[in-house]
């Protein structure tokens, strides 16, 4: 118990960064993947070319280079961002590329009939893919969304290694500082992630089910 | 096939390019001569770890991988090269065991007392500074060697920071859970810290001006100046006293008098002062320094 | 593609329009590329130098990166092989009708899938040796992701058998096959042709994390490459980093691409031979994660 109130300062800001790394990031990928679903379906070529390259390229890296390139490939551009910055830019376009599929599935999963009728009431692709196609796209999502989100909680814990003093960072400078207590460090940790992780997918759970009585 | 197009392309450029040689490939093979003779006599007494090592014929030692002059894994030779693996061999040799049999793991600062107190390597030599925390969960033989915490700088050191005291404000370099990270913490709070979990992170953000300065042991930031000699330089103002020693586990006093023995007799004999030109006094372009006093506590 | 409905077939004034906006999205495009071309130029890294040190057997690096895409390819493998016969038999478990084996089955899955795979890894390899459990970085590296990625795939193979139709359950029990025969015969079958665009986008997940093998010291092709970095910067300085880096990061592009591509190539094969004509897909996981939700069936 001692453990956890020397540190609980330490372990707060830890927690209350991976926090707002999460839904800082969070925000930008939604914004971005929903971006990219859309260009995903629009009339015009090199934009769709543009959007399914992000995807694609996004999805088979693994984030970790990605983290190096917007914070130590930025500057060989003569572009600088700061460490926090660029750790929520660079988990957010990371994650963008699978709120762009969830949602591209989404949109495919909206019945034809719907995007037609749209079309036959004269709306224009922008006003059919807004007002009609994505409001029901986003309901098919959110439990997939919601698993997206999860799993980007649990990523931030790249940015440890890239001057962001999240939860992952706090394990490794507490380890070394409490190599005895290992366990106890590590429960922390855990137990950081879990206060974040547990609530969405009961969240998650609760709106699965919600959507399924409305289908 | 889209894909084949792409590696197709992508081989092409290879071929293109290993037309032209590139100034690491030209670089000579570096040759660590192993000048040291391995015992091929030893005695020791039944039930020693001396003993055990010796009748095993290898044992495993945990070192740095990514500390230039001191533990570098080369990737052409797979086996770690400088100071401390140096020390390791020469201490291995004692024991009858030669340096192609020593089984090298890599060892960060967070797991060199578990390492240790789990038995997942026979010894550390590893930067490994000599503390009474430490002391606690393991014993040291040693030191073989003192570093002090220094700060590195842009080349010109546009910032005038002379020593630690004009950290304040400037944001400082170093590895999270490291002991200079946690004597700025301490003892400099108004340093903002910027915390990696590699150094050579560190280099690349100072290069890239996301940082003002680098703070760790001089002989590590050594290996970082010598890359980029027009980048950076060294304050050259050390503020602590760093002993390097040879971690073994608690309470194993018979090896550690050993290696104690072995280290004092490599001073005496020139050894240490050899190794120190082959690795990190090669990379500085500095004299060996005078041996310290191995402390027998 | 079946979005055309999204858009009517372009008359020759909107024909005209999309040409210009592809001509202008062209152009722009174009332009950044060219940007970062003549910045990165700029800074000298374009210099075929740098470049044909990723070539050059004399430097040991292509030897080096081959060697350290085996050790991911090893780890990913083996991991695969292990999560998903795992993930399957998870999976079975939580729909079991037994409660003292669903119970623990969700409890163990949804811990898995609570905390970060980094935390997991650190655990098996700094942790569990206090306890007596030696691991190799091999083994925590691939233990690691095999229970994280077990979790992950229990929760696709869930919802790739839920998503079978009921009909098909209640005639198998109908035929008179027990419960185990009911699950392996029919459900499981039906199941994993339908996941197995989800399960591939997973495997390609667990490829990629296990760039995550750093922490432990695990020579796979990212620390392969941040090492080979550390050896030259001492002669060198960092002329070679951002060569490096870009070179993992196409690696890891090209073997995910090509196992995607496989993927693409066996779920033609499988859904020509589907008998039932279109299957639907089940939603895409996000990375690390699935949809616990049967597909909505219209």
């Amino acid at each position: 118990m001692q453990f956890f109130i020397d540190n609980f300062p330490l372990l707060r800001d830890a927690f209350l960064t991976t926090l707002s790394l999460s839904l800082l990031a969070g925000l930008l990928a939604l914004v971005l993947g929903t971006l990219l679903a859309a260009l995903r379906v629009s009339p015009i070529t090199p934009l769709r070319g543009l959007a399914t390259f992000y995807v694609e390229t996004f999805r088979n890296t693994p984030l970790t280079v990605v983290f190096f390139f917007l914070i130590f490939g930025l500057p060989q551009i003569d572009f600088a961002v700061g460490f926090f910055t660029g750790s929520v830019i660079a988990v957010g376009l990371y994650t963008a590329a699978f709120v762009a599929e969830a949602v591209r599935s989404g949109i495919n999963a909206v019945p034809s009939g719907q995007a037609e009728a749209s079309r036959a009431l004269g709306l224009s692709f922008g006003q059919s893919l807004r007002e009609v196609v994505l409001p029901q796209a986003f309901r098919t999502v959110v439990p997939p969304l919601g698993n997206v989100w999860i799993a980007m909680v649990k990523n931030t814990s790249i940015a440890a290694g890239f001057a962001v003093t999240e939860l992952t960072a706090s394990l490794q400078r507490l380890s070394n500082a409490n190599a005895g207590e290992l366990v106890l460090v590590l429960l922390a940790i855990v137990l950081g992630y879990m206060l974040i992780t547990v609530p969405s997918a009961f969240a998650v759970s609760r709106l699965e089910r919600r959507v399924a009585i409305l289908r | 096939m889209r894909i084949t197009r792409y590696a197709a392309a992508f081989a092409a450029i290879g071929v293109v390019l290993t037309g032209c040689s590139s100034e690491a490939g030209n670089q000579a093979e570096q040759q660590t001569g192993n000048t040291v003779a391995v015992e091929t006599e030893t005695s020791f007494e039944p039930g020693t770890t001396m003993a055990e090592l010796a009748e095993a014929g290898t044992m495993t030692v945990g070192t740095k991988f990514d500390q230039p002059g001191f533990g570098l894994l080369n990737p052409n030779t797979k086996a770690p090269e400088g100071f401390d693996v140096e020390i390791a061999k020469l201490i291995a040799a004692q024991l009858g065991i030669a340096p192609e049999d020593i089984t090298w793991t890599e060892t960060v600062s967070a797991n060199r007392e578990p390492f240790l107190m789990n038995g997942q390597v026979d010894m550390v030599a590893a930067t490994y500074t000599i503390n009474d925390d430490r002391k606690q969960k393991i014993d040291f033989a040693g030191p073989y060697y003192e570093a002090g915490q220094d700060i590195m700088v842009a080349a010109g050191n546009p910032l005038g920071i002379e020593g630690p005291d004009d950290l304040a404000g400037k944001r400082v370099c170093s590895v999270e859970g490291s002991t200079p990270a946690e004597n700025i913490r301490t003892n400099y709070p108004e340093a903002q810290l910027t915390l990696f979990d590699v150094y050579s992170k560190c280099a690349d953000a100072l290069t890239n001006g996301q940082v003002d300065a680098v703070t760790t042991d001089n002989v590590i930031l050594t290996g970082l100046v010598a890359g980029n000699p027009d980048g950076f330089e060294l304050v050259g103002n050390p503020f602590t006293k760093e002993p390097y020693g040879i971690g073994v586990p608690k309470g194993d006093d018979a090896f550690r008098a050993f290696i104690n023995d072995t280290l004092e007799e490599a001073f005496d004999n020139g050894d240490w002062a050899d190794a120190w030109d082959r690795t990190a006094g090669a990379i500085s372009g500095t004299e060996a320094p005078e041996p310290p006093a191995v402390d027998r506590y | 593609m079946s979005t055309p409905v999204l858009f009517d077939l372009p008359g020759p004034k909107a024909r005209a329009r999309i040409r210009l906006s592809t001509v202008v999205g062209a152009v722009l495009i174009l332009a950044i590329v060219v940007f970062v071309l003549v910045r990165l130029g700029g800074n000298g890294q374009l210099e075929a130098q740098r470049w044909s040190v990723l070539f050059d057997p004399n430097s040991g690096v292509p030897q080096a990166l081959g060697e350290a895409l085996v050790a991911t390819l090893k780890v990913a493998a083996l991991g695969m092989v292990l999560a998903t016969a795992l993930g399957m038999l998870l999976a079975v478990g939580r729909l079991s009708d037994r409660w003292w084996v669903r119970v623990p089955v969700t409890t163990v899955i949804e811990f898995f899938r609570a905390i970060p795979l980094l935390v997991v890894i650190f655990t098996l390899y700094f942790v569990l040796p206090g306890f007596g459990v030696r691991l190799s970085a091999y083994s925590a590296l691939t233990g690691g992701l095999v229970l994280y990625n077990m979790a992950v795939l229990a929760e696709i193979f869930r919802a790739g058998i839920l998503s079978v139709d009921r009909g098909q359950r209640e005639a198998a029990f109908g035929l008179g096959l027990r419960k185990s025969q009911v699950m392996t015969l029919v459900l499981l079958p039906q199941a994993v042709r339908r996941m197995l665009p989800v399960l591939v986008a997973q495997l390609v997940v667990l490829l990629k994390d296990s760039s995550l093998g750093f922490i432990i010291g695990y020579f796979e092709l990212l620390r392969q490459a941040r090492s080979l970095v550390e050896f030259f910067t001492p002669t060198f300085g960092n002329q070679y980093t951002f060569q490096l880096y870009v070179a993992a990061a196409l690696i890891y592009i090209i073997v995910n691409v090509a196992i995607s591509q496989v993927a693409r190539y066996i779920e033609r094969r499988t859904s020509r031979n589907a008998k039932a004509g279109r299957v639907a897909p089940v939603p895409m996981p996000d990375e690390g994660m699935t949809a616990p939700v049967p597909v909505p069936r219209r």
